[in-house]
């Protein structure tokens, strides 16, 4: 069966010249693009390339500068996305907006337009979400469900109003490669009933696997439209970036040096009533290894780095050692004094403070590095720190003195592990590396940890994202509900068992082992 | 019709805009008031604003007033900046002058330099012994600083009102609720001859200065600044936020006490029962008008001290109660949080939609 079998020549959708112009920045240069019936049409792009601008225009959430929007053949103005809903376009975005102590059927009620009896709209749940293969129970409050069931009551909110288009952005970055699948198959079937899909994404190998069609932007503007499957993700990748994909430099790692990081038997229940309790995890990270962590968000990663990091320390004091000095009950400041540096998944509020310059930002972690005397800023040094940072990271922002929430995601990212690893802690702890930075930015700021590594640092990263880690580490390791898996050397070890093990799947290998040793 | 719509980026503009329109409006409503009241707008605005310092003996009162403002301002914008919400410099100011007098008296009819500054130590030094109940409370039991020092401010008030009738009160003194008049080695030099000002102003410059270097050029303020802002990222960068609260506390405490000092020490020359003229309450009004900046602050304190012999004036020759100076210092306060919400928010025309 070809990918195209489905798709027919009806036009569903079609964009003309569309222009988007922020005061900064030229988020859309006239982009054009024609969606047909039954067709998932992939706008693939780096961060930043305009990709959610474009569909936010499409969804009504934004209204073009330029150009013509034309939905059935017939030109409309998207005012807002009630608007866009009753002419048939859904969409799901990559952050979620549900509530999380109502039920699943609750839910979906608020997202609709009318005020339905709840009885049956939890029974038209149920067809929907049995005839698409998305399985949910209405009545289960949504706190309790994982994000791909999550996410598949923000798909079912979509298919209750009878889409004609449905909006993906970014949908498989909080999902295992099992539920991925599941979710393709899904889309599958609705193009095959002439539902049109806009996939957004930068993962070339789903693309490929998915779409009839990808339309690639790069800086604003379409840099070329192409049938995937005829593809090779190194070309893709070159229209995406305009040049090949870097790969990082890995290498066995050189001599191991003595434990920087060890966590004993460390348990903490959540304080937060939706959180996730640690439970006796366990493991050893030396000078000159990377140990990555993978899972699912939600399962105790952000548990487990606020208790690392100190912002919610421990009552065990022994339960961490940092260079080999007890600091289980140690705040922030001691661990950053012991050597320890720290990248946490927030980058503003918490890595950064929005309202402060980058040369500002530089001196909140990085004033150890002689930017002190007596008590006063040394504001010559701050602003070199800072200047060398935005340099070698390649930040784009107007320069030292701009504040931190006009940079976009990506770049404040790329700051923020620069300030870092400039530091050249002796133990980095990193989440999330290269969230929201461009494929070109993420392999270097990859081989910098991996360089960084080399040169003695014990670096532990914790990642949603499966093919990073795989990339980059020494060691793998799964989270799962407040417990780490076995840890394993990364020859040893492959994608699927990591992802099998993402849904906490090597507790019933453990027990199965332990009953067939009884 | 009309809506408010949030700004996407909140405007630097308006945000030092917004302590001038509120002055405006506050001329404004100023003059309705006058005129509701049966008198000539034009007559009361000069009456308020114009007469108070049309000679150098009125600027030199006007300064006199500010300095206290200028004192306890600085200090309580240390804390807001880092969200540490002492509302208390009242009481603290009280407490400050308690201690500076307790040092005079015991020093009555001695003389040299050692008594002043004995007296400037006990001023600071009460202002933080008060200022330091809320802090600890605050870092200890996680109370509430903003009523714990609130309501020491009537303490305080109670407190002075005991003493000037009893330990403090003045052997000779008919029983009037005051202590004795402090000798000339307790009492503040005065710097402009036929005037009141005294050296207290020089002190309220210095603190503007000092309190300028802390919060621009120390790494102290720039850790206060960073919780204030972003809370998560000051614990994220290990700032110990017990260290803020008492920072953010004591200096207030410090800088009012100080203000007290200077009061008993300057024009009063003894303690009453009204040793404060509302200075800590007024400040809080300063240092939110001055978007708690030293520079503003002086400017800030300068209008507030106008408010008051305004208020005075108004008494004397317009025929209506001083309290005409709460009137106008609410009036501020309102029109400030009012346009306030504009650094935020716009105003936009929207055509009503079907």
């Amino acid at each position: 069966m070809t990918a195209n079998a489905s798709a027919t020549d009806e036009i569903r959708l079609e964009l003309e010249g569309i222009s988007k112009i922020y005061p900064s920045v030229v988020a859309n240069d006239s982009v054009s693009l024609t969606v047909r019936r039954g067709e998932i049409h992939a706008v693939l792009g780096e961060n930043g390339a305009g990709k959610s601008t474009l569909m936010k225009m499409i969804y009504g959430v934004t209204r073009p500068d330029a150009g013509e929007i034309r939905w059935q053949g017939e030109v409309v103005q998207v005012a807002n996305p009630a608007q866009a809903r009753s002419l048939g376009i859904g969409m799901v975005f990559q952050h979620f907006s549900l509530f999380e102590t109502l039920t699943v059927v609750e839910n979906v009620a608020l997202s609709l337009p009318d005020k339905p009896d709840l009885e049956t709209l939890a029974q038209r749940i149920r067809e929907v979400s049995e005839r698409y293969g998305l399985p949910v129970d209405p009545q289960r409050l949504v706190h309790a469900l994982s994000v791909g069931e999550r996410q598949r009551v923000e798909i079912i909110c979509c298919l209750l109003q009878d889409p004609k288009l449905l909006i993906m952005d970014e949908p498989t970055s909080v999902l295992t490669p099992q539920a991925v699948r599941k979710l393709f198959d899904t889309l599958r079937q609705l193009a095959a009933e002439g539902c049109s899909i806009l996939y957004i994404s930068h993962k070339l190998d789903e693309i490929q696997e998915l779409c009839h069609v990808a339309t690639v932007l790069r800086d604003g503007k379409v840099t070329g439209q192409c049938i995937p499957a005829d593809e090779t993700p190194k070309s893709m990748a070159s229209l995406m970036i305009g040049k090949e994909l870097p790969v990082c430099q890995h290498g066995a790692p050189e001599q191991l040096g003595e434990a920087r990081l060890e966590l004993k038997r460390l348990t903490q229940p959540s304080t937060d009533p939706f959180g996730c309790d640690l439970t006796d995890i366990e493991l050893q990270l030396r000078a000159g290894e990377i140990l990555g962590i993978a899972g699912v968000s939600g399962n105790g990663q952000q548990e487990l780095l606020y208790a690392l990091s100190g912002e919610k320390p421990l009552l065990d004091n022994e339960a961490i050692r940092i260079c080999d000095q007890p600091s289980g009950r140690a705040l922030p400041a001691a661990r950053r004094l012991a050597g320890m540096g720290f990248v946490p998944e927030e980058r503003l509020g918490r890595g950064a403070v929005p309202q402060m310059s980058l040369a500002e930002n530089a001196l909140l972690t990085a004033h150890p590095d002689g930017m002190l005397k007596r008590g006063l800023i040394r504001f010559d040094r701050v602003s070199a720190f800072a200047a060398k940072c935005i340099d070698d990271y390649n930040v784009k922002c107007g320069g030292t003195r701009s504040v931190a929430r006009s940079l976009s995601g990506g770049n404040l990212q790329k700051f923020i592990m620069g300030r870092e690893i400039l530091l050249a802690p002796k133990l980095l702890v990193v989440a999330q590396p290269t969230w929201g930075v461009d494929v070109g930015a993420a392999a270097f700021i990859r081989q910098r940890l991996i360089d960084l590594r080399n040169q003695g640092t014990a670096i532990l990263v914790i990642s949603e994202e499966l093919e990073e880690l795989f990339e980059i580490s020494d060691r793998i390791a799964v989270i799962a509900k407040g417990r780490l898996s076995p840890i394993k050397q990364l020859a040893d070890t492959n994608i699927d068992e990591i992802g099998l093990w993402m849904s906490g799947m090597w507790q019933q290998d453990e027990a199965s082992a332990e009953v067939s040793h009884a | 019709m009309l809506r408010l719509e949030a700004r996407a980026e909140s405007s630097a503009l308006m945000s030092y805009a917004s302590p001038l329109i509120a002055v405006v409006l506050m001329l404004i409503g100023g003059l309705l008031l006058f005129s509701v009241l049966g008198k000539n707008p034009i007559e009361g605005f000069r009456i308020f604003f114009i007469n108070p310092v049309s000679d150098i003996y009125g600027v030199a009162e006007l300064l006199l007033k500010a300095t206290p403002l200028m004192l306890c301002a600085t200090g309580l914008a240390i804390g807001f900046r880092a969200n540490v919400w002492n509302i208390g410099a009242e009481g603290q100011l009280i407490a400050g002058s308690i201690c500076a007098s307790a040092v005079a008296l015991y020093f009555h009819e001695q003389e040299g330099v050692h008594i002043l500054l004995l007296m400037l130590l006990a001023g600071g030094l009460g202002g933080m012994l008060w200022a330091a109940i809320p802090a600890f409370l605050k870092t200890r039991f996680n109370t509430n600083e903003i009523l714990v020092s609130l309501m020491l401010v009537y303490v305080a008030q109670l407190l002075v009102s005991w003493l000037v009738y009893g330990p403090m009160m003045d052997p000779m003194g008919f029983n009037f609720p005051q202590s004795r008049l402090f000798g000339d080695s307790a009492l503040l030099p005065i710097m402009i001859e036929g005037t009141r000002l005294n050296f207290a102003f020089m002190l309220a410059l210095a603190g503007l200065l000092a309190g300028y270097v802390f919060m621009f050029r120390s790494f102290f303020g720039f850790q206060m600044q960073v919780a204030g802002f972003a809370r998560d990222a000051a614990r994220y960068a290990g700032f110990s936020a017990k260290r803020m609260i008492w920072i953010g506390m004591l200096s207030g405490g410090a800088m009012a006490g100080i203000a007290g000092m200077s009061e008993v020490a300057g024009p009063m020359g003894q303690i009453t029962e009204h040793v404060s003229n509302n200075y800590g309450f007024a400040a809080i009004i300063v240092a939110f008008v001055a978007r708690l900046n030293p520079v503003g602050i002086f400017f800030a304190s300068l209008l507030m001290a106008l408010l008051y012999l305004g208020g005075e004036q108004a008494q004397q020759y317009m025929n209506l109660p001083s309290s005409i100076s709460n009137v106008f210092q609410g009036m501020l306060l309102i029109f400030l949080l009012g346009s306030d919400v504009f650094i935020g928010y716009r105003l936009r025309w929207k055509e009503a939609t079907a």
